[in-house]
């Protein structure tokens, strides 16, 4: 059986600085994935690399076996990939009941319509609701999402992403910039909401990514420098000194 | 708020009752248009009333574009265009050749050419949003109006291509020769354009549109391609342009490079985002209030077009939801009751506001006056005629202005002041975010 | 041939210079600003007509310093007052802004200076022919256009390099985001850069009103052409704007001079349609294209490269 993820020797460049350098990634299916390391380290560039934003200067990315590199985020979002953002990108005239609803038409197969009614499709409607729910905002369905307080913005973030159903899912720092009671909520919002499916996400909270991952990557200066379970991770001496050495100060 | 529980059994009933609102909304609207003629029956009226229907259609379909797609397109005239000599050419055929297509049918025609140049050019203009988006709308707009003045044969040169709609087959015995006929065969067109395109936003390709006009980075990781929603809100647009123009070629029974051009373009825009785009029914009091305009500002003076650029940018500087937008700001005081505390402020900032606008119409249509013969040397405002040549008009411009706005500024004070009141006690009472 | 050759050259050249003077304004202020200027042509205008005013009331040499500052002002005005009130309501309602302004600068010189061309002559000083090559005098007015236009070009490039705004402006068209990081003058900074842009504008018009017409339209007829020069060479990039103002400068001017058509290239061979489309192509000159190649070149450059002959930008 093949990775839901693999990154194989992929290297980056912007100009002449080289962002990611041979980084090589692999996430199997079902695995909760965490990806750390510290600011600019490549984590963000390498969740654009993977859903398509940028593509690689060299180097090869697979999804469930197919080679995903040089497609377009669509064409990789079709194929049961998606993303998060780590500064909240949502469509902010629309109401957050339309945010989440466009987010489910393509896998719902309504696709390009323009022969249906939007607001007469049972199953868009469904999943629609059922999503808000799980992420809190129901009773905030017919606000602006440019009007909704940061952390429901967040959530919101993190409710389009997992609307289209995709099997891997990339969260990029979820619970940036929550409160701690926040952070718990939203936590256990991803746990339940990826239960089942492939999740990477970034997060700098250590306490959640011990907490959540099965698996962990060391991301420092574009380069995997270590991988492992969370056990493995916290013995290792280079991520002590790279990484964690940093952390507790 | 608890209703969780019973969360899509509610969004249905909310979206039945939504539903008979809006059935209602469009009954209104089909016995308003038949109404009307039969209250303003003088042929003024009738041709005013087919020239704006005419132009709702073409400015709503505009706001497929603006409103809904966040495309600012500046050669929207073309589908208009050639939708409209595309019918001409139609009802010349139908007339040659004998088919037994009757008139009200060549709207569709219209459309079918509108859309025909937006699936050709449609997907070049749409690769790119934005400013480059409208910088490309420009170009092929300006492309278009000068080669359909190199290809004389189907364009008919400066002249244009005539045609005689009542020589086409007649249906229940109309031969659409009286304009009370026109006006039905416009109003009938425009009824079921408003129809389709209202429920166009209501579609899933309508409220991607919506999305791609947000936030078209974030459209592409929800498997939407944004260039495909471009694209195909664009043969839309192009589509319903061509009815409006097909609907002209029909009314003036000609059509000419002016229907192709970047006036056109611009009244289209103009039009619409004075309406608001916003809103269904902001391109819908746009185009009634701009068509209005040019009939009746055209008869009074030789700037009218100078008076839309000062609307348009006074709209574009304090009010970018255009007039629709300014209404549905106080929806919320509507509700909640505190619409009340803006009425008097409103009321007394009219009066030095009307008095500053006077005293600029009158500046300007002094500087206009200076090249027009004698006689036209009387400006007749609000019914007081003013003589462009006298000292003492240009001195009551000057102190109406000065004056005017002097006095205005504190009132528009007073009227932020009653808005911040009025919006508090709407958000106190939960009607507003 | 070879007469029009070299006259078409240097006329191609001389007009393709003029563009440039206003697609560098335009370039530099979109870059530094996002905002494109929909009302730069009639800036250009506005240069001509001032240029014109002054010419009567004080002789066209103060005219020639004095009309472009003017026109600065006003561009600092449009932009202090206008452009700045309506940032917060985005790009779309700023290029509306100018857009409207466009409409109402062409009313407003109408209204003032009637609708017919101005009598803008070429200073006398200036109306000898500078040389004669084969038949064509060469006015001495379009030499001096031409010398103009260079050294206001190379003052830009000497500004660009050497002092701190002209840093700034690099920067900005390289970066187009760091300008946020300027600090509490970004205001003045746009203003001026504005007012710059156009001045140079107003040059353009106070020195081509005399060799061209000098009408209200003018600004209209030249404006979809100038947006055609910078999103042909690259939205942003100052030297694909050079590039793309010679190009089609030259395009223009060789399109205008060449008289023949398909007809009178192949003659005998005239499939003697009626009037039909084909008749029309068959029969249509090169100088009668003209007018549409501009737009023809931007939809080839954009069907080949999307984002213009040096352009990196994506918005
Ligand atoms: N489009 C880009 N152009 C140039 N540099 C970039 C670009 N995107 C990211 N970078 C650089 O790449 C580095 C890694 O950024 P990022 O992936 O956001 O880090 P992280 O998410 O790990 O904090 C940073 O130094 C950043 O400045
Ligand atoms: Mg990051």
């Amino acid at each position: 059986m093949s990775a839901a993820i693999e990154v194989q020797a992929v290297e980056k460049r912007f100009g002449n600085v080289r962002i990611i350098q041979d980084l090589n990634l692999s996430v199997a299916k079902g695995e909760r994935h965490a990806v750390i390391g510290p600011n600019g380290a490549g984590k963000s560039t390498t969740f654009n690399l993977i859903s398509g934003h940028i593509a690689p200067t060299s180097g090869e990315i697979r999804l469930n076996g197919e080679v995903i590199s040089g497609l377009r985020p669509f064409e990789i979002n079709r194929r049961g990939l998606s993303r998060s953002f780590q500064v909240t990108n949502v469509f902010a005239r629309m109401t957050v009941w339309e945010n989440v609803r466009c987010a489910v038409l393509w896998a719902t197969g309504h696709r390009y319509a323009f022969w249906k009614n939007v607001d007469e499709l049972p199953e868009v409607r469904r999943r629609t609701a059922e999503i808000l729910e799980d992420i809190h905002l129901f009773h905030r369905r017919d606000i602006p999402a440019g009007l909704l307080t940061y952390a429901e913005q967040r959530e919101l973030e993190i409710g389009i992403t997992i609307a289209g159903g995709a099997d891997v899912i990339l969260l990029d720092e979820p619970t940036a910039g929550m409160s701690h009671a926040e952070t718990e909520r939203a936590v256990a919002l991803i746990r339940r909401l990826t239960e089942g499916r492939t999740l990477v996400i970034v997060e700098h909270d250590m306490s959640v990514v011990f907490g959540l991952a099965d698996r962990i990557s060391v991301l420092v200066y574009g380069r995997v420098i270590a991988s492992g379970t969370p056990e493995e991770i916290r013995g290792n001496p280079k991520v002590k000194e790279a990484y964690l050495g940093e952390e507790a100060h | 708020m608890s209703d969780t529980a019973t969360s899509a059994v509610d969004i249905k009933a909310q979206s039945r009752g939504q539903n008979l609102r809006f059935y209602g909304i469009w009954v209104i609207a089909a016995i308003v248009l038949i109404v009307l003629p039969m209250i303003f029956s003088s042929g003024g009226s009738l041709t005013s009333f087919s020239l704006i229907g005419i132009s709702i259609i073409f400015a709503l379909s505009y706001n497929i574009l603006l409103g809904q797609t966040g495309l600012l397109s500046f050669g929207h005239a073309v589908h208009y265009g050639l939708g409209g000599f595309l019918a001409i050419h139609a009802m010349n055929a139908v007339i040659a050749r004998g088919w037994s297509i009757p008139l009200p049918l060549i709207p569709l025609v219209g459309g079918v050419g509108g859309l025909a140049i937006a699936i050709v050019v449609g997907w070049v203009i749409t690769k790119r949003a934005g400013t480059v988006f409208a910088m490309i709308s420009l170009g092929i707009g300006e492309l278009v109006a000068s080669s359909s003045l190199i290809l004389r044969s189907v364009f008919g040169g400066e002249s244009g291509v005539t045609t005689n709609r009542t020589d086409l087959p007649q249906v229940f015995g109309w031969n659409f020769g009286p304009q009370i006929q026109i006006y039905y065969l416009i109003a009938f067109w425009l009824m079921i354009s408003a129809i389709a395109m209202y429920a166009l936003t209501r579609t899933p390709l309508g409220r991607i549109c919506n999305a791609v006009r947000d936030n078209p980075e974030r459209v592409e990781f929800i498997g939407y391609d944004p260039h495909v929603v471009r694209y195909l809100a664009y043969c839309f647009a192009g589509f319903f342009a061509g009815i409006a123009g097909g609907l002209s070629a029909i009314n003036f029974e000609i059509a000419n490079s002016a229907y192709l051009g970047a006036v056109q373009s611009g009244i289209v825009l103009f039009a619409t985002f004075i309406g608001g785009t916003a809103y269904f029914f902001g391109p819908i009091l746009g185009a009634i209030l701009v068509t209005y305009l040019q009939l009746g500002l055209t008869s009074v003076t030789t700037v009218w077009q100078l008076y839309f650029g000062v609307i348009f940018i006074g709209i574009v500087m304090f009010a970018p939801g255009g007039i629709a937008g300014l209404l549905m700001m106080h929806r919320p005081l509507v509700r909640a009751g505190s619409l009340g505390l803006m009425i008097p402020a409103y009321l007394i900032a009219l009066v030095p506001t009307v008095a500053l606008a006077c005293g600029v119409i009158l500046a300007i249509e002094i500087i206009a006056r200076q090249h027009l013969p004698a006689d036209a040397q009387i400006i007749n405002l609000l019914g007081i005629p003013f003589s462009a040549t006298s000292p003492a008009t240009w001195l009551t411009s000057v102190i109406l202005i000065v004056g005017g706005y002097f006095v205005a500024r504190l009132t528009w004070q007073r009227i932020a002041d009653a808005w911040d009141r009025a919006t508090t006690i709407a958000r106190d009472r939960g009607y507003l975010a | 041939m070879l007469e029009l050759i070299v006259i078409s050259t240097l006329n191609g050249v001389l007009f393709g210079m003029l563009l440039f003077l206003l697609s560098s304004g335009l370039t530099v202020i979109f870059s530094m600003m996002g905002v494109l200027n929909f009302a730069h042509a009639s800036f250009y205008m506005l240069g001509a007509f001032f240029g014109y005013q002054l010419t009567r009331w004080i002789g066209f040499w103060p005219a020639l310093i004095i009309a472009p500052l003017l026109v600065g002002v006003v561009g600092m005005a449009v932009e202090r007052y206008g452009l700045r009130a309506t940032h917060k309501h985005g790009h779309v309602a700023e290029l509306l802004l100018t857009f409207g302004l466009a409409f109402a600068i062409e009313e407003i010189v109408s209204m003032i200076w009637g609708k017919s061309p101005m009598d803008y002559r070429v200073p006398a000083l200036l109306d000898f022919p500078a040389f004669t090559i084969f038949s064509t005098n060469y006015p001495a007015y379009k030499l001096f256009m031409l010398t103009v236009s260079v050294l206001i070009f190379l003052a830009l490039l000497v500004v660009l390099k050497r002092t701190r705004i002209g840093l700034i402006v690099q920067a900005a068209l390289t970066h187009p985001n760091m300008v946020a990081h300027l600090g509490h003058n970004v205001g003045r900074i746009f203003m001026l850069v504005f007012g710059v842009g156009s001045a140079l504008a107003g040059v353009a018009g106070v020195i081509a009103g005399p060799a061209l017409v000098t009408q209200s339209d003018m600004a209209a007829l030249l404006g979809p052409i100038l947006f055609v020069v910078i999103v042909f060479g690259g939205l942003g990039s100052l030297p694909g704007a050079f590039i793309a103002s010679l190009v089609i400068g030259l395009v223009q001017t060789f399109a205008v001079a060449l008289n023949g058509s398909l007809a009178s290239a192949f003659g005998p061979l005239d499939p003697s349609l009626g009037p039909s489309v084909l008749s029309d192509i068959w029969n249509v000159t090169i100088a009668q294209i003209a007018p549409i190649l501009p737009y023809v070149l931007l939809v080839l450059i954009l069907i080949v490269r999307p984002l213009g002959l040096m352009g990196t930008r994506e918005t």
